[in-house]
């Protein structure tokens, strides 16, 4: 099964770029015929020629990017973009959410629809959408916003998995704050899962374990690729009965997003490094697993500077529901393998009940996909998804910052002069809230 | 791709617009090596095969023939227009473009803006229609003038309400040169407060240039180039202020100061026509940079102000480039934002720089500037690949920052010490359409202006307290 991505904005073409790329050299590395064949029928259609064409769709409202990425994918000879399966405009939404959700998106809606609709049709079967977009600018976040809506209208039953880079707390855009509220809130209402990259995280990731010393978006929006790709990539999961999962979008959702209140999933892979170490390292289970379940209970998101001091609190204190401050509730995990000698990996240590919040058992709550072929050139690789409160710290601080521009009325008047409203901003400010306190609520 | 027009109006927004098109051919021709007429050049130029101002528009990805500048020409007296049109640029305009009389304005706003204003009125607006249907998507008009005189002030003031009134969607950047206090011309004070309340209300942004800090910067490089130490010679036609390798030969006397003035247009407008990791249309400046519609006045900085012989740039270099934008040397008008409170920032970086570098700066350059308290990231960041001709990387900061109130309290003042003698108010009230509540409605839109930033000051350095956040009921 199939699954169509839509790439919206900057950030979205130029993520969705690196990740196509990466997924097809891992889909056409070696001898895997199997691997190599899910994973090319579930992210390209091959032409009568045998070229391999993203199942993708990409959108922007000024051309630039969008050129460059089609470009980029034809040289590397072997995958390419659809000729036909891009739209863009000449000017931006200009940073500003409600031009691109209240000017753009509806005016683009039909030839959008059109795009999406074509690239579902050339699928045997679709497994489901995966928005990819920033939130911080215009057209990702707003236009994506609209798009996501238009998708959920016309593929009711279908699968969505949105995407979404969130920007560094520093600043890239000044009312991006603003337009992170106004993207979240309404996302809720419409995905089915939202998984989230922080580029502040990313960039550490880039300087403290791939030692890059001049980092640029193309070193975050590579990490970023590795992690969605190890994701995305053929897996056997418990319901798929021996063969790959012909379900990843759907499986996905139902081990983790099983509540309409808690969509909000973070990633953590496990090892990240310079490709140059990788010849003189070698890796164990074991050791891999640890690490990772370390770092998702005391919320770290590499394997450098982890607290070790954090840990699960003891039955009595659990009965109490008092947990230490820097303890990472869980609601659900998804814990991906990939690599040589995945059957023997131990994963007990993720069914501790005590990284869960008490209303699901961990059996409900942890869920395993495994797969033998390594990925990426990582001998082993093991990637974790979490529904927990890992997002709740960043969340709240970029709710707080918008609130407080807000309290000032700062900016309002260039959403106010494309339709949105000081009410449309207070209903996602409200939204918004209600994800922060159910998410606190966890422990 | 977008495409902008630039509106030159009077001697010093000719005379600096001129600056502007041999700059801006200079940097196309240094990037641009096949000849073919790009999306970047058509940003700012119309390809057509004959000189006939209505020939055949070229489509971009042809080959270059004719490239006529996306510009209109307005002025009240014919010396700097027919000085273009004799020069080296001739080809760049038709007379479709320009709009000349030939007695002036006489450093009166009120003629400028009233008499000149309706009179010509119909010809402006076909001027500037012609030139917005030229283009596919016309996303910017850009706004030269002076603001002490009477063409420039009056006139250029008038045509910009007329592009709001014509093209209500189209973004209205205003480059306005502000007179130094010993301005030669008596009455500029005047021209710039009358001036100052259409600037107000109708642009969307203003960048305030001022003279003095023209000069301060000309005479700071001219200093380096000639007492500098052996082994940093200066690359001559790497300092801002030289023309080297444009069209023109000699230069002429503001040349250099006009020339700074010029690479700040090229510089803003860099991200729109070039590509880079992180692009910035010219909407977005807007967008970002003004949190209340009034307070819409930029501070320019602008920094290299010339590159040395010496051609690798180490890391420490560059971050000098950024510790340079925040300094008063670089900065084109005399205020102190350090200082002050600033409300929003933009850092608008070209050349081969990373976001790493961008994000240690802003890191390192955050505990030295006094942010507004609802805005304490307010960083707007863009990377552009190419950097301009002679350089390897510059960068443009703008900040819209409370310091620019102390700029118009000098004003006001200079405009009270006139106006409380009624000194000159007679040339002015003669004119038909102007009475005396255009100059207290000046002042007083000027005074409010004031306040708005004032009252945003007085925040500075008090701990504001969070506001208090909606709470869900269990």
């Amino acid at each position: 099964m199939s699954i169509v991505t839509v790439q919206l904005g900057q950030c979205g073409n130029q993520v969705g770029h690196e990740l196509f790329d990466i997924i097809c050299s891992d889909a056409l590395e070696g001898q895997r015929k199997v691997y190599s064949t899910a994973s090319c029928e579930r992210f390209f259609h091959q032409t009568t020629h045998g070229d391999l064409v993203a199942r993708a769709v990409l959108i922007d409202m000024e051309p630039k990017v969008i050129n460059q990425s089609i470009s980029r994918a034809a040289k590397s000879g072997r995958w390419r973009y659809g000729e036909s399966s891009h739209f863009s405009q000449k000017q931006g939404s200009g940073n500003n959410w409600a031009n691109g959700y209240c000017v753009h998106g509806p005016r683009h809606r039909a030839v959008v629809e059109e795009l999406v609709r074509r690239e579902v049709e050339r699928c045997d079967r679709l497994a489901g959408l995966m928005a990819m977009m920033s939130v911080a600018g215009g057209t990702g976040s707003g236009v994506g916003t609209y798009a996501t809506q238009c998708l959920r209208d016309i593929y009711p039953k279908s699968f969505i998995l949105n995407h979404l880079t969130w920007p560094y707390g520093t600043g890239e855009v000044i009312v991006q704050n603003y337009n992170s509220v106004l993207t979240l809130a309404h996302l809720y209402q419409l995905s089915d899962a939202i998984l989230v990259h922080e580029n502040d995280t990313v960039h550490r990731i880039c300087s403290q374990l791939l030692n890059i010393k001049h980092i640029s978006f193309g070193d975050v929006n590579g990490v970023i690729a590795h992690q969605l790709g190890s994701i995305l990539q053929p897996a056997l999961t418990a319901d798929s009965h021996g063969v790959y999962s012909r379900n990843p979008l759907g499986e996905l959702v139902s081990a983790l997003t099983c509540h309409p209140e808690y969509k909000l999933l973070s990633v953590c892979t496990i090892p990240q490094m310079p490709s140059s170490s990788m010849a003189y390292s070698t890796f164990s289970w074991p050791s891999l697993l640890k690490h990772l379940r370390q770092m998702l209970i005391s919320n770290t998101k590499m394997e450098e500077g982890i607290d070790w001091q954090v840990r699960p609190p003891a039955g009595s204190e659990r009965a109490r529901s008092f947990t230490g401050p820097s303890f990472n509730t869980s609601l659900a995990n998804l814990l991906i393998l990939r690599g040589k000698e995945v059957y023997s990996a131990e994963t007990d240590g993720f069914e501790d009940p005590a990284l869960y919040t008490s209303w699901l058992s961990s059996e409900e709550a942890f869920n395993l996909w495994k797969s033998p072929v390594p990925f990426n050139k990582y001998e082993k690789c093991a990637t974790l998804v979490s529904n927990s409160q890992a997002l709740l710290r960043p969340l709240d601080n970029m709710v707080g910052k918008a609130w407080n521009m807000f309290a000032s009325r700062a900016y309002i008047h260039q959403y106010v002069k494309f339709g949105i409203s000081e009410e449309d901003f207070l209903d996602s400010f409200t939204s918004l809230e209600q994800v922060i306190s159910s998410y606190s609520q966890l422990s | 791709m977008t495409q902008s027009v630039v509106v030159q109006v009077g001697q010093c927004g000719n005379q600096v617009g001129c600056r502007f098109w041999d700059l801006a051919l200079r940097e196309h021709a240094h990037v641009n090596k096949k000849g073919l007429y790009d999306e970047a050049l058509s940003s700012f130029f119309r390809n057509v095969d004959s000189r006939e101002s209505d020939g055949g528009a070229h489509v971009v990805g042809g080959r270059i023939q004719h490239l006529k500048a996306r510009a209109v020409l307005v002025d009240m007296e014919e010396g700097v227009v027919n000085e273009i049109l004799q020069g080296p640029l001739r080809e760049m305009f038709d007379s479709t473009q320009l709009l000349t009389d030939v007695s002036g304005s006489g450093n009166n706003w009120a003629v400028g803006h009233m008499t000149y204003g309706s009179a010509y009125r119909e010809q402006i607006v076909d001027k500037l229609r012609k030139a917005a249907e030229h283009c596919d998507c016309l996303q910017c008009f850009f706004l030269i003038h002076s603001m002490g005189g009477g063409t420039g002030s009056g006139l250029g003031t008038r045509v910009l309400s007329l592009l709001e009134e014509e093209f209500p969607e189209v973004c209205r950047i205003v480059t306005s040169i502000y007179p130094s206090a010993e301005d030669d011309v008596i009455t500029s004070p005047y021209n710039s407060v009358l001036a100052m309340r259409e600037l107000t209300e109708h642009a969307d942004c203003v960048l305030p240039v001022e003279n003095q800090s023209l000069v301060d910067i000309v005479d700071k490089i001219k200093h380096m180039s000639h007492g500098g130490k052996p082994g940093s010679a200066i690359k001559r036609d790497s300092t801002i202020i030289s023309g080297q390798g444009g069209l023109s030969g000699t230069e002429k006397p503001f040349d250099a100061m006009n020339n700074i003035v010029a690479n700040l247009l090229l510089n803003i407008t860099s991200s729109a026509r070039f590509e880079g990791s992180l692009n910035m249309d010219l909407n977005e400046i807007a967008m970002n940079l003004v949190p209340f519609p009034r307070l819409h006045y930029l501070v320019p900085s602008l920094t290299p102000l010339y590159t040395l012989a010496d051609v690798s740039v180490p890391t420490r270099r560059l971050d000098q480039m950024f510790s340079d934008a925040f300094s008063k040397d670089h900065q084109l008008i005399r205020a102190d934002p350090k200082h002050s409170l600033y409300l929003a920032c933009a850092l608008m970086v070209r050349g081969n720089v990373q976001v790493s570098d961008l994000r240690r700066n802003i890191e390192r350059l955050k505990p030295l500037l006094p942010f507004v308290s609802w805005n304490q990231e307010g960083w707007k960041t863009s990377l552009c690949s190419v950097p301009p001709v002679g350089h390897s990387h510059a960068l443009l900061a703008l900040a819209n920052n409370t310091c620019v109130k102390l700029t118009f309290m000098e004003l006001r003042e200079r405009f009270i010490r006139l106006y409380r003698k009624k000194a000159h108010l007679h040339h002015y009230l003669h004119v038909d359409g102007m009475e005396q509540s255009c100059f207290s409605e000046a002042i007083s839109s000027l005074s409010s202006l004031i306040e708005e930033y004032q009252h945003l000051d007085a925040t500075k350095g008090t701990l504001m307290p969070d506001a208090p956040r909606l709470r869900i009921a269990r």
